[in-house]
């Protein structure tokens, strides 16, 4: 009986013929509908077909001459600014979030909860909502009078300081005990030893969660490049598509060849962190 | 809503002797200054790329920005050039119905697929991972991939499955009619496998005893859904669905590159029209009078939400 009732429909335990075939249609059609269109694009990118309207998950005519095509219009360029931004972010961003963390979860000093907050409010400022003077700002910086339009720099620097990975790290370097840090600064542990080879270590899943949801929020940027980039060389991969796309002279293939080289990385990424995946999913819808 | 808790140090017991003072002194104060130390990377970029622009908005929504010309004080004039165009009221319309739509089906649609992928067998798991790359999948690349979806021929992919129900075929984001429909449709496409997954989270905390019971009781799945799933998800529920409604409201990206507002304003959002303004027409002073009123409005709602929730927590 208890077997029978493990999920709300009670489906997995249904013994019916028809209704194990309805389970099994049912899974296949949400498969086709979310994943297929995706698969649609890969296989589109080695495929002959011209024709604008078609999706197919069967290649009629197997070629690499959509790829060819796509070396030429720079599409390798366009991958390379799209993988630095991602490196070199993805890097300082974890970097500052550890950072800050540790004073947030270890420390108790007076400000905290000031802090606290601020952080709390710059995840109510995405960069939609300050696109119009974020471009201002990057145009000259304040004080130190840079210009970082049309760099990629530019991309980089508004996405390293990211409140969601602040607190979840604060989160998880709370769970840390108190003992070993303890016990490393009766060693005469300093401060930099604690951080760096007491604490960081045991909060590495807590770097997975982080690295895939950076990752993730990064790849994924496209009005920041947008306000960024005018010249076509600093361009990032999802800049590059709708120009692509755009140009009469490029066919849908190298389109697709170009979504095919934005799309895989983040599938990668997701698949190779699932479960730090769904963690943070979990994590951050508790905390908004 | 969030319980950020101040470290439990005092929790600690105390070295037991006074063997060690010095290390021990340190260790429960500290320098005053070494937690600044730890923030101030990230309170420096925070102040650059978000305070600081923020406080430029609100400046330049006073004022007429000229570049190179220098900015004049038009005290209120910005708002009023704002509020009193139709596109800004057509706009703030578009986003709301789309606030409004894509996060009722995209949570319908994941709560449907919730119930019927939960579970711990392998093949779910598989079905689970396949149904939720979308979330994961460049903005961008949804754009273009649903260009192709859309294509208003006949023998587009969106059209051939209206034909295979004998429907006509749509112009989807080429007509007024559709173009804004076209768009919730890819939100509902891209939100609902990320739902499913925060419902079904809260699915295994539901009690399993309570569907034994009800199924004793004999009743059958409508109710035991209605009696004992539903009220158990209404938190996680409640949670997800101001979220994403916050979040819809700075919708931009598939906007832009979908329809870029059209046809005939017929999609525009409140993003796209402040990019429009800022960008293309260079009214700095009036796009940034938007976004105070994009900030303003997101603060009001999410407030609400927090004091909604606490209410419902007491």
């Amino acid at each position: 009986m208890s077997k029978n009732l493990d999920t709300a429909l009670g489906l997995g335990a249904q013994n019916r013929w028809w209704l194990r075939a309805t389970t099994v249609l049912v899974c296949v059609l949400v498969v086709l509908t979310f994943a297929g269109p995706l698969v649609a694009i890969l296989v589109g990118a080695f495929d002959a077909n011209r024709d604008p309207s078609r999706l197919s998950l069967v290649p009629t005519d197997v070629t690499l001459d959509n790829w060819r095509a796509a070396l030429n219009r720079d599409v390798l360029h366009y991958l390379g600014n799209s993988l630095f931004v991602v490196g070199v972010g993805l890097l300082l961003q974890m970097g500052v979030s550890v950072l800050a963390a540790y004073a947030l979860a270890r420390k108790k000093f007076r400000g905290a909860g000031v802090v606290l907050v601020l952080i709390l409010a710059t995840m109510m400022l995405p960069e939609e909502i300050l696109a119009i003077p974020l471009a201002v700002v990057l145009s000259d910086l304040p004080l130190l009078h840079l210009n970082l339009t049309d760099s990629l720099a530019g991309m980089i620097v508004p996405i390293v300081a990211w409140g969601f990975a602040i607190l979840v790290m604060t989160e998880f370097m709370k769970e840390v005990p108190k003992e070993l840090e303890e016990a490393a600064r009766l060693d005469g542990a300093g401060e930099l030893r604690v951080f760096w080879s007491v604490v960081l270590p045991t909060v590495t899943p807590a770097l997975g969660v982080i690295g895939v949801f950076g990752f993730t929020m990064i790849w994924d940027q496209y009005l920041l490049p947008l306000l960024v980039a005018s010249d076509a060389k600093t361009y990032t991969l999802p800049l590059a598509l709708s120009s692509l796309r755009a140009d009469p002279e490029v066919g849908i293939g190298v389109v697709l060849v170009a979504s095919t080289l934005a799309m895989v990385p983040s599938i990668l990424a997701f698949l190779g962190f699932q479960r730090s995946f769904m963690r943070g999913i979990s994590a951050g819808a508790i905390k908004g | 809503m969030t319980v950020l808790t101040r470290d439990q140090a005092d929790e600690a017991p105390a070295p037991p002797s006074g063997r060690v003072p010095v290390a021990r002194r340190t260790s429960r104060l500290g320098r005053w200054w070494v937690p600044w130390a730890f923030l101030a990377p990230a309170l420096v970029l925070f102040t650059y790329f978000k305070f600081i622009p923020m406080g430029q908005a609100f400046v330049m929504s006073f004022q007429d920005v000229q570049p190179y010309l220098g900015n004049s004080w038009v005290g209120w004039e910005n708002y009023r050039a704002l509020l009193e165009t139709d596109e800004f009221l057509s706009a703030a319309g578009h986003t709301a119905i789309i606030a409004v739509a894509q996060t009722a089906g995209a949570v319908l649609v994941g709560f449907a697929l919730a119930l019927l992928l939960e579970g711990q067998a392998r093949r779910l798991w598989f079905v689970r991972s396949a149904a939720f790359l979308p979330v994961v999948v460049p903005t961008a690349v949804i754009a273009e991939l649903w260009r192709i979806i859309y294509h208003p021929t006949d023998d587009g992919l969106a059209n051939s499955i209206l034909g295979f129900f004998l429907i006509e075929p749509s112009q989807w984001i080429n007509s007024p009619d559709t173009s804004l429909l076209s768009v919730i449709l890819v939100g509902i496409w891209r939100d609902a496998p990320y739902d499913m997954i925060i419902i079904i989270a809260g699915l295994v905390g539901v009690d399993r005893s309570l569907y034994e019971a009800s199924a004793l009781d004999g009743a059958g799945w409508v109710r035991r859904i209605r009696y004992v799933t539903l009220p158990a998800l209404r938190p996680a529920m409640a949670i997800l669905l101001t979220l994403a409604a916050i979040r819809a409201m700075r919708i931009f990206t598939e906007v832009y590159l979908l329809t870029n507002g059209g046809p005939n304003g017929s999609s525009e959002v409140l993003m796209t029209l402040i990019y429009r303004l800022g960008f293309e027409r260079v009214e700095l002073g009036v796009a940034a009078a938007g976004s105070v009123v994009l900030l303003l409005a997101t603060i009001v709602l999410t407030l609400l939400v927090r004091s909604g929730v606490r209410k419902e927590d007491s």
